[in-house]
């Protein structure tokens, strides 16, 4: 099927998929789809239904989804518009199909997290807290989606469900662990997934399949009722194809949660109300060293759009980044080796091969060193702090190169072979590794889409969502509609 | 083939833990471990002042 560009005069860049529509509401983007069921133009079982349609064109191609929940859909949506039409507020999400990574607890599914073990644990009893908060505005869960086992993962393939694909080139990778979430969202099949992000696995899949993720403070977010994975870096947070949807739904899940022992209890700020400020009195430096080292052409082209755009000259060394990333990278397979340790133990022979040889070697890990990476931790937050005193913003590629093949396992960069899985994530992870705030904004390169990290100092989502917004209407950024189906 | 040294310490640690490691796993094993502990010393080599405390319980 061919895509065609559409676009209105109200928007500044075509933000929306063309699917072949059949629905309107195939092209609307989530604050669009609110409004309209809101104001009773739309129904929201139509949009569900629209939904549904689209999962069941496309998704033999994108293998996005893992589950349907297509009966509480149709549940959620009737509820909606009853609401609607009884005069009551129907919610900011009213009526907006989600889906969520699979390791969000859905009640009456089993959480796999991308595993087979995991499937034959019970169904769970309630939903993730950020499913309730979604809602409790008005969206409607229509499914779970695909991810790498156990979220150990930058590639979006799974050895027990097969790869969630790109949908600007099924040929290629989604990236992961949150690759269905990517794949979902980049295709048009809902407007808005959820996803986790332990060392960039919201913000490497924005990155390939070319649409807005927003990866919190951490701690912002409840992760009440989500299969962890290394609890020391773990982050939940959206997917979008526009600013203003991730702020919407950003905004609908904030809040403190004691069922999560990590999230915040600073109160509900919401950003919705300030995208559109003006960001011409906030400091913007580019990253330097390690994040302009191991960059392809297209990274180094989209890094320098985005800055030409903010006017951005000026740039930062950000200190012992490698040595951030490698600590990061102990403290992952160390964390994912406790959590598993008894699967390694009684069911070795059901993990994916590639996790369960990291997660023993992982367990091999002397204490000490670990120590070290937890102190070493603490030593860069205070020096990322400092830095944050002199700038509000900086900028960094959100990747390396744009989504390799499926299947690859290596590419050349300046002559040398590298592996592609560890160095996918050399980017995302000496950011998360202090929990900073990022907004990943999409490039719309040819003919692969790449990302860029908008990163702002802790609990200044606000600032990075106001960059974001801005490079959205300049042009510089925007979803592109899907090629590859 | 001659062993490698991780060889002795993988044994060692997997009899410790009780994790089972095939034959057909062990080069996998032993690579990423020497990949975990390549990396982990270059947390290592870094020099922390004595009081600084680890980031276990952490606020962004």
């Amino acid at each position: 099927m061919n895509s065609r560009c559409l676009t209105t005069s109200s928007r500044p860049v075509s933000s929306q998929p063309d699917i072949g529509m059949s629905h309107p509401s195939d092209a609307l983007l989530a604050t669009e789809i609110a409004r309209a069921v809101a104001s009773g133009k739309m129904s929201a079982l139509d949009v569900t239904e629209a939904a549904l349609a689209r999962i069941r064109e496309h998704d033999t191609i994108l293998n996005s989804f893992t589950d349907v929940t297509a009966d509480r859909a149709r549940g959620k949506a009737g509820a909606i518009d009853a609401a609607v039409a009884a005069g009551r507020d129907a919610g900011p999400l009213a009526g907006v199909p989600f889906a969520v990574k699979n390791l969000f607890d859905v009640a009456g599914l089993s959480t796999r997290a991308g595993s087979k073990i995991n499937r034959d644990r019970p169904p769970a009893a309630r939903d993730a807290a950020l499913i309730e908060r979604m809602e409790a505005a008005g969206a409607v869960l229509i499914g779970a989606l695909n991810m790498g086992e156990y979220a150990y993962d930058f590639t979006g393939e799974n050895v027990h469900d097969g790869p969630s694909r790109n949908p600007h080139d099924p040929t290629r990778m989604t990236g992961g662990s949150s690759g269905g979430s990517g794949s979902a969202v980049g295709g048009g099949l809902v407007p808005i997934a959820l996803g986790s992000d332990t060392n960039g696995s919201i913000r490497v899949p924005s990155s390939f399949c070319g649409i807005f993720g927003l990866k919190p403070t951490y701690g912002r977010l409840s992760r009440a009722r989500s299969f962890p994975f290394v609890a020391s870096l773990d982050h939940l947070g959206p997917f979008a194809r526009s600013v203003a949807d991730l702020a919407l739904s950003y905004d609908a899940m904030q809040g403190p949660d004691a069922d999560d022992a990590a999230c915040t209890t600073r109160p509900v700020e919401p950003v919705t109300p300030h995208l559109a400020r003006d960001i011409g009195g906030l400091r913007v430096a580019l990253a330097g060293g390690h994040f302009q080292n191991n960059v392809f052409p297209e990274a180094v082209e989209a890094v320098a759009r985005v800055a030409k755009a903010l006017s951005v000259t000026h740039t930062i060394e950000i200190p012992e980044a490698m040595r951030a990333r490698a600590a990061a990278y102990v403290i992952t397979t160390t964390e994912g080796a406790s959590l598993h340790l008894d699967r390694l133990r009684k069911r070795p022979d059901d993990f994916d091969p590639a996790v369960r040889d990291r997660l023993i070697a992982g367990a091999m890990i002397p204490a000490p060193l670990i120590d070290r990476a937890q102190k070493f931790r603490r030593w860069y937050r205070v020096q990322m702090l400092e830095i944050f005193k002199s700038v509000d913003v900086l900028i960094a590629p959100a990747t390396p190169c744009v989504a390799p093949k499926l299947g690859q396992t290596t590419f050349v960069l300046d002559g040398v072979e590298l592996p592609v899985r560890a160095n996918i994530g050399i980017h995302t992870q000496p950011i998360s590794f202090i929990g900073l705030p990022v907004v990943a904004v999409p490039v719309p390169l040819e003919p692969m889409p790449i990302g860029v990290q908008i990163i702002a100092a802790p609990w200044r989502e606000d600032i990075a969502l106001r960059v974001a917004y801005a490079l959205e209407r300049m042009g510089v950024v925007a979803a592109p509609p899907p090629r590859g189906l | 083939m001659a062993a490698d040294p991780l060889d002795d310490y993988i044994d060692a640690v997997a009899k410790a833990l009780a994790i089972p490691i095939e034959d057909a796993w062990r080069p996998a094993v032993r690579a990423n471990l020497d990949v975990s502990l390549r990396l982990a010393r270059m947390v290592d080599e870094f020099p922390l002042p004595d009081d600084i405390e680890p980031a276990s319980v952490f606020a962004a």
